[in-house]
């Protein structure tokens, strides 16, 4: 059976005036449906640069990626937006909400770009934000909400659509250790759930929640730490 | 759906910036304002002038003595309508129910201890049914007066206030000019018309008017005609022309040396005239709307860079160019609509003060459909024309650089 998604030997070169840059440098590896996947490495390591891969918000230099059976180096950035939409669900480590808007408008947001209308968008909604454990605070404005629970709307938001992947980066890194337990916690649930979780990160505490472990250094996917 | 979804999202983000959202499209609001305006009163003129022309004017011809040009003067003789003229018209040309010539001239009316300069109007007695002119007390001048060159005189209403004569004018003498004349009637209150107070004249039999002011008035002397109905009009003003030319003794390679008018010339004049006051408005607007263009880009650009994680979030869980564009487009549209639509009502309650303020009887404002069309028309290609640069650079911003922004 085909993998959810594949990388072959995919590399990603910035160019910078005269110098070439190569954040990734022939990364090649596969996931499959319900894995739940840390992605590791230091600054510079060009986990970023993956994770922006993996998220279909950038393309590569050379390789190919295929994602749930699409070849997506070839798409334009129409189709990107739209994979987006279907396949990716991001959790930031900022939150990203926006501003000065409620909660259920937050998590409405993809549904309105994939064109769900909108008595079932609310429901879907609805659901995701209790699915998170925030049923209650569904017309709050971010501002009204503490950081865990910023991020508890930001991942009812990513799991609205019913994507592939959640794709989370560094999901905890603005949170204090406690309220990090209890969103590590969620996301580990929604493995049990069924869901395919990657975690980019650097902290070995918060790899710990993945079954596996994907260590980049330089641009290379490497053995170990 | 998008676009719903998108008008909504527009909204609430001005909403989010009240006041910078209403100071920014002060010069659409100007703009849009200006010109309610100008319309509104200039159409509440034109309305009222062609109702009051609808009520008597419909059947109204005016025949006016040219004047001669400069070098002519010397060897023409000056031309003049005269009581003459007057009566072969009457008599010989079909289609006229009344006639009156028409002099005109300011006097210094006196009595007692008061005097009133005013406008007098030497007529004769078919003038109050030409002109839909009423009297209130005593009555207008009879055939029989002017046939015996009496001096008497018929008042308007201001000029009996001015004057302060006590007790019933009528039968009271006053003094008018070099000449003294019996009050025998006192006109109904009629307020201003076309820019003359209907109130503050006197009316005196044609023939004391021309001893009042002599021979140079005689040479301004014109005619009012009125036909028999709106379907002889152009009748009747072909046979006065024939008529004038041939008593005039000019031949066929002369011009006329006189005009006239019906009511149709004077409409249409007088709406070329307006137009062209609209268009010189007009013209003025639309550097005003250009200015409110520009104001609307400049917070556009603000907008867009502020909201750059914003647009970035947009993007990432699947907002396509386009809808950010949309996005964007729509906000700078409701942006130049929304002041468009303040303008409009404060366009109507400035023409509404104007009219309130100036020391004329004018009309209520008017605001024609059109108008309110054509200012949201306009607010609208401003909100596009101006919102699109801002919008195609927020649609233009790279996902990745837009999330990072800081």
């Amino acid at each position: 059976m085909m993998s959810l998604l594949s990388l072959t030997d995919v590399a990603k070169v910035y160019r910078m005036g005269p110098v070439e840059v190569r954040a990734l440098d022939g990364v090649s590896l596969k996931i499959e449906r319900g894995e739940y996947v840390a992605i590791m490495g230091a600054s510079g390591s060009g986990k970023s640069t993956l994770m922006n891969l993996l998220g279909c918000l950038d393309t590569p230099s050379s390789g190919s990626y295929v994602l749930n059976g699409t070849a997506v180096e070839q798409l334009s950035d129409e189709q990107l937006a739209a994979i987006r939409n279907r396949e990716i669900g991001f959790v930031f480590q900022t939150f990203n909400l926006l501003p000065r808007t409620t909660a259920l408008a937050n998590v409405e947001l993809p549904l309105i770009y994939a064109g769900v209308p909108r008595g079932e968008r609310r429901r879907r909604a609805l659901e995701a934000l209790d699915r998170v454990g925030l049923a209650d605070r569904v017309s709050h404005q971010p501002n009204e909400l503490s950081g865990g629970q910023r991020q508890r709307v930001a991942v009812a938001r990513a799991l609205v659509n019913r994507p592939s992947i959640l794709l989370a980066d560094e999901p905890t890194g603005n949170l204090d250790s406690k309220t990090s337990e209890e969103i590590m916690g969620l996301f580990d649930e929604l493995h049990r759930g069924g869901n395919t979780v990657i975690l980019v990160t650097h902290e070995a505490e918060i790899a710990a929640h993945a079954e596996r472990r994907i260590h980049l250094r330089d641009g290379k996917v490497v053995d170990g730490p | 759906m998008i676009v719903f979804e998108n008008f909504a999202i527009a909204l609430r983000a001005l909403k989010a910036n009240t006041l910078r959202s209403i100071l920014t499209t002060l010069g659409i609001i100007i703009g849009t304002g200006a010109v309610i305006a100008v319309v509104s009163i200039i159409q509440g003129l034109q309305a009222m002038i062609i109702g009051e022309f609808q009520g008597s004017g419909a059947t109204m011809i005016m025949v006016f003595p040219n004047r001669p040009e400069r070098g002519e003067r010397s060897v023409a003789k000056p031309v003049r309508l005269t009581l003459e003229d007057a009566e072969a018209i009457a008599t010989r040309v079909p289609g006229v129910a009344r006639l009156s010539p028409v002099m005109q001239g300011r006097a210094t009316a006196l009595y007692a201890d008061r005097e009133h300069g005013t406008q007098v109007l030497g007529v004769n007695e078919y003038y109050p049914d030409i002109a839909n002119q009423q009297v209130e007390r005593g009555r207008f001048f009879s055939t029989f007066d002017l046939e015996q060159r009496r001096k008497v005189a018929v008042i308007g209403r201001e000029v009996l206030d001015e004057l302060r004569i006590a007790g019933d004018p009528i039968g009271k003498e006053i003094s008018l000019g070099q000449q003294r004349a019996t009050v025998i009637g006192v006109l109904e209150k009629q307020g201003q018309t076309l820019g003359r107070n209907r109130d503050d004249l006197i009316y005196v039999p044609f023939p004391l008017g021309l001893t009042l002011f002599g021979k140079a008035a005689a040479e301004q002397v014109s005619l009012e005609i009125d036909a028999q109905s709106v379907e002889v009009v152009e009748q009747v003003q072909d046979g006065v022309r024939q008529l004038l030319r041939q008593r005039h003794g000019l031949v066929a390679k002369d011009k006329d040396d006189f005009h006239i008018f019906i009511q149709d010339q004077f409409l249409r004049l007088l709406s070329r005239f307006l137009g062209g006051v609209t268009a010189v408005v007009a013209g003025v607007v639309s550097v005003s709307l250009l200015v409110g263009g520009i104001g609307i880009m400049n917070i556009m650009l603000v907008s867009v860079t502020e909201r750059t994680r914003e647009i970035g979030v947009r993007k990432a869980v699947g907002g396509r160019k386009r809808d950010i564009l949309l996005q964007f487009l729509i906000e700078s549209v409701s942006l130049s609509l929304v002041g468009g639509a303040i303008g409009i009502l404060l366009g109507y309650g400035l023409g509404a003060l104007v009219v309130g303020v100036v020391p004329y009887d004018l009309p209520p404002p008017k605001v024609p459909i059109w108008a309110v069309m054509l200012a949201f028309g306009f607010s609208s290609i401003v909100g596009v024309v101006f919102g699109l640069y801002p919008a195609a650079k927020a649609a233009r911003l790279d996902p990745i650089e837009a999330l990072r922004y800081e």
